[in-house]
């Protein structure tokens, strides 16, 4: 396998830190890997891609009338985090989630971050994660994201982003938990000698931060993972968290509430339901409270909730904090909140309801990302430098009508990660979303999380829908 | 266990067996067809009266030929019990519940379908004796997977249920064939063509080895004793039935021979009666009529599990629920 040639260009590369030259972390297995015969690496990858068939790895194509999973594509050449680099992001991580939970819960009470003038009213009211009927509530422990997927990139130089907080419901560690069973099946060897950070025990760290949500005069309370049911795209991920925590796996239609209380229909009557790993959006919750067209939901869910006599993670209401536009004021959150400086940056953001970030983002559609404030999954966006007249033109007619609900951002050159394709190694653009959980007195990181890889040329979408793929991350020990 | 969840793991072993059955029906008849004597024509139709869908067959296809009843009750999507649909329901079913069966069971599932699927997309008459066979022997290995690998618990309980109800209706069906089947006159009784008849449908449901052991000689009664009434045949609708009812009794913890719901006493009842029929008994109602009967009161055993287990409404305020619930199953497929 030759590597000696292997040019990271004009990215920031994971793996090398010039032409031919291993970073000192991933230094082995690159020196490993140029033992290998490309036909083994092939084959490898080969394996790895129906191991993960077979283990039904797969996530739902909505057109696919037979209902046939696609398997999410898989890179075996990891993507290497060195200790010191993963202590900082884990740091800055905590802090944000900190700050972050403060803030849903101080925005659905207080609301002393607009008393005090840090951010505008106008922009949390008009905002469509910002819940009317999650004011005033109080969940327990004051815990509103429980569990956080939040996206990082990295630019040209190196330096670290967060992208996105996805403090709703993020998906995606399923896969990173398949994956490194693949990736330590299929390069034991190596993978031994390099001391990565295990991270097969999530489900265990998932269920604790459940468990912690109930009194603890509860001796043997019941958590459930609700799902929207198996023609969600995620739905992979669902049923193998509940059967990896040893949970129920329970749809809208298995629950009720009787006597004031959630339950599950069984085959012995009704069960009372505790927890809910709830993998259902906000607005299809309860159709008494939310969108009463809902079948998904459990009608009387909300005020179950509110009553404190059901946990829900996460808590309604979290998406507000997924706006774009609040998104923009995250910094200013840690400062408020904690008091000290944010550890992890913000990707520079144009909020176009502020005339002058209109003007220059209009002016500038060419080098900019343009992204609708509530849409994520990759939809709703344009990339300057990829678009066509036309398309840009249609961005500025749909901005200037609506500014409020347009961000812009420079468009950052995300960081490469050497991947397989076909019978060559190239470079491919990269984002990493490591999961954390919070469990009120300790928030809780864990190593790694999902790498996600543009696998088309030059692209920088990562998104599953959208032609992406993951590889195994590998934070080292030391 | 949720009520959804224990449905879900009955109907999908149902429907593994099924396919299983439906098989065994085509399989038997591809045989028998090819035994037949010189000038005596083919008979299809006797297949699809079988499976009660004589009238949905001729809205589709009219006329009985063998090539339209073998799309029919093989490749048909839109059949609901042709083998790709129950094989594709039974892998829906298996996917709604993935973290309660174990994952050696989803395998077999899943490829099982894709296997069914493969071969629904270039059905060729030759390989269909090998499909056939493949067919058959996914459903064993599903069976055996799932002995190995799942707790007795009450899904595996639910599971055995919904397998072994679905092959004493099958095993019904199938001794039913024959009934429908024209022998040229009432000469033929006894002929080796007649012979040739028994000896096929013991084949088709793997029972024509053990009868040789336990009766000897092929006679019509001594056949339908055997597959009716024969307590240690694991085809027989005497023994399946047993054991539907021995995982039921597990499931509630009530002793066999006393009953606390609708289900343990339709159940109930119908094991006393079958443990002290003679074949005699049978004969004097008519086989086919007895058949016919057996197969309604299989059917209202499944309705009475339905009210039991699966369909337990709560007691609410009626104006507040709007639960879709799936009763789909049940209408589809009790056929």
């Amino acid at each position: 396998m030759h590597l000696e040639n292997y040019n990271p260009e004009l990215f920031y590369d994971e793996l090398f830190a010039e032409l031919g030259k291993p970073r000192p972390s991933a230094a082995p297995l690159i020196e490993w890997m140029k033992e290998l015969p490309l036909q083994e690496l092939q084959q490898h990858r080969e394996t790895a891609q129906i191991a993960l068939f077979n283990l039904g790895v797969t996530f739902n194509v909505y057109s696919d009338s037979q209902g046939i999973e696609k398997v999410f594509p898989f890179d075996i050449i990891p993507r290497i985090i060195a200790a010191q680099e993963w202590e900082n992001l884990e740091k800055g991580l905590k802090q944000r989630i900190k700050a972050l939970n403060l803030f849903l819960g101080d925005i659905y009470n207080e609301q002393r971050i607009i008393k005090d003038n840090i951010i505008p009213t106008e922009i949390i009211e008009s905002a469509t994660g910002f819940l009317k009927p999650c004011i005033g509530m109080k969940p327990f422990g004051g815990i509103w994201c429980h569990i956080t997927g939040t996206d990082l990139v990295r630019d040209k130089d190196g330096a670290w982003y967060v992208l996105e907080d996805n403090l709703r419901v993020p998906s995606g560690a399923s896969y990173f938990l398949e994956n490194r069973r693949v990736m330590k099946s299929t390069f034991p060897e190596i993978f031994q000698t390099m001391n990565v950070k295990p991270v097969d025990d999530y489900p265990s760290h998932l269920l604790e931060t459940l468990l912690n949500l109930t009194p603890p005069h509860l001796s043997d309370p019941t958590v459930v993972v609700l799902t929207p049911g198996i023609y969600n795209s995620a739905y992979f991920e669902h049923s193998f968290l509940a059967q990896q925590m040893g949970v129920e796996l329970v749809e809208g239609r298995d629950l009720v509430v009787v006597d004031g209380y959630l339950q599950m229909r069984t085959t012995k009557g009704l069960r009372r339901v505790d927890v809910i790993y709830r993998r259902v959006d906000d607005d299809f919750l309860d159709p008494l409270v939310f969108r009463s067209d809902s079948l998904l939901g459990v009608p009387g869910l909300m005020n179950v909730f509110r009553q404190g006599r059901v946990a829900l993670a996460n808590a309604p209401g979290t998406g507000v904090a997924d706006d774009k536009v609040v998104y923009a004021y995250v910094p200013e959150m840690i400062r408020y909140y904690l008091g000290e400086e944010p550890i992890l940056n913000n990707v520079p953001t144009y909020l176009c309801w502020r005339d002058q970030d209109k003007d220059y983002v209009l002016h500038n559609l060419e080098k900019l990302v343009v992204k609708a404030a509530n849409e994520s999954g990759g939809y709703g966006m344009l990339i300057g430098s990829n678009s066509t007249i036309e398309q840009q033109e249609e961005f500025a007619e749909r901005i200037k009508a609506n500014p409020r609900n347009y961000i812009a951002q420079p468009i950052l050159s995300l960081s490469r990660v050497p991947t397989l394709i076909d019978d060559a190694i190239e470079g491919r653009h990269v984002d990493l979303r490591p999961y954390i959980l919070h469990r009120g007195d300790e928030i809780y990181v864990h190593p790694g999380g999902l790498t996600r890889v543009a696998l088309k040329k030059g692209s920088l979408v990562v998104n599953s829908s959208q032609g992406g793929g993951s590889k195994d991350t590998w934070v080292l020990n030391h | 266990m949720l009520s959804r969840v224990a449905d879900s793991i009955y109907w999908l072993n149902r429907y593994i067996e099924r396919a299983d059955n439906v098989a065994r029906f085509v399989d038997v008849n591809l045989n028998l067809m090819l035994d037949l004597p010189d000038g005596l024509s083919q008979q299809w139709e006797p297949l699809i009266l079988t499976t009660g869908d004589l009238e949905l067959f001729k809205e589709r296809y009219g006329k009985a030929t063998p090539d339209n009843v073998i799309q029919f009750l093989t490749f048909d999507a839109k059949y609901p019990n042709s083998i790709f649909s129950c094989v594709q329901l039974a892998r829906e079913n298996a996917r709604s519940i993935r973290e309660i069966i174990s994952s050696e069971m989803w395998e077999q599932v899943n490829g099982f379908f894709m296997m069914v699927k493969d071969a629904s997309q270039r059905p060729v008459r030759t390989t269909l004796p090998n499909f056939f066979t493949q067919t058959k022997l996914a459903s064993h290995r599903f069976a055996g997977v799932m002995d190995a690998t799942m707790t007795r618990n009450e899904g595996w309980h639910f599971g055995q249920m919904g397998r072994l109800q679905e092959r004493a209706d099958k095993t019904a069906r199938i001794l039913d064939v024959k009934y429908f089947y024209l022998l040229p006159s009432v000469e033929w009784v006894g002929t080796p063509l007649d012979q040739i008849q028994w000896i096929s449908l013991l084949r088709s449901v793997s029972a024509y080895e053990m009868y040789r052991k336990s009766q000897r000689r092929i006679t019509p009664n001594s056949v339908a004793e055997f597959l009716i009434l024969n307590r240690e045949f694991p085809r027989s609708i005497h023994f399946c039935l047993k054991e539907v009812e021995r995982s039921m009794h597990e499931v509630t913890g009530t002793p066999i021979g006393t009953w606390c719901n609708s289900a343990e006493r339709s159940i109930g009842r119908l094991c006393a009666e079958l443990g002290y029929l003679t074949i005699d008994d049978v004969i004097d109602v008519g086989l086919h009529e007895f058949l016919d009967q057996m197969q309604k009161r299989i059917n209202e055993v499944g309705v009475k599990m339905w009210e039991t287990f699966f369909a337990i409404e709560p007691i609410v305020n009626k104006t507040t629920t709007t639960m879709s619930q799936r009763l789909g199953n049940m209408s589809q497929t009790m056929g």
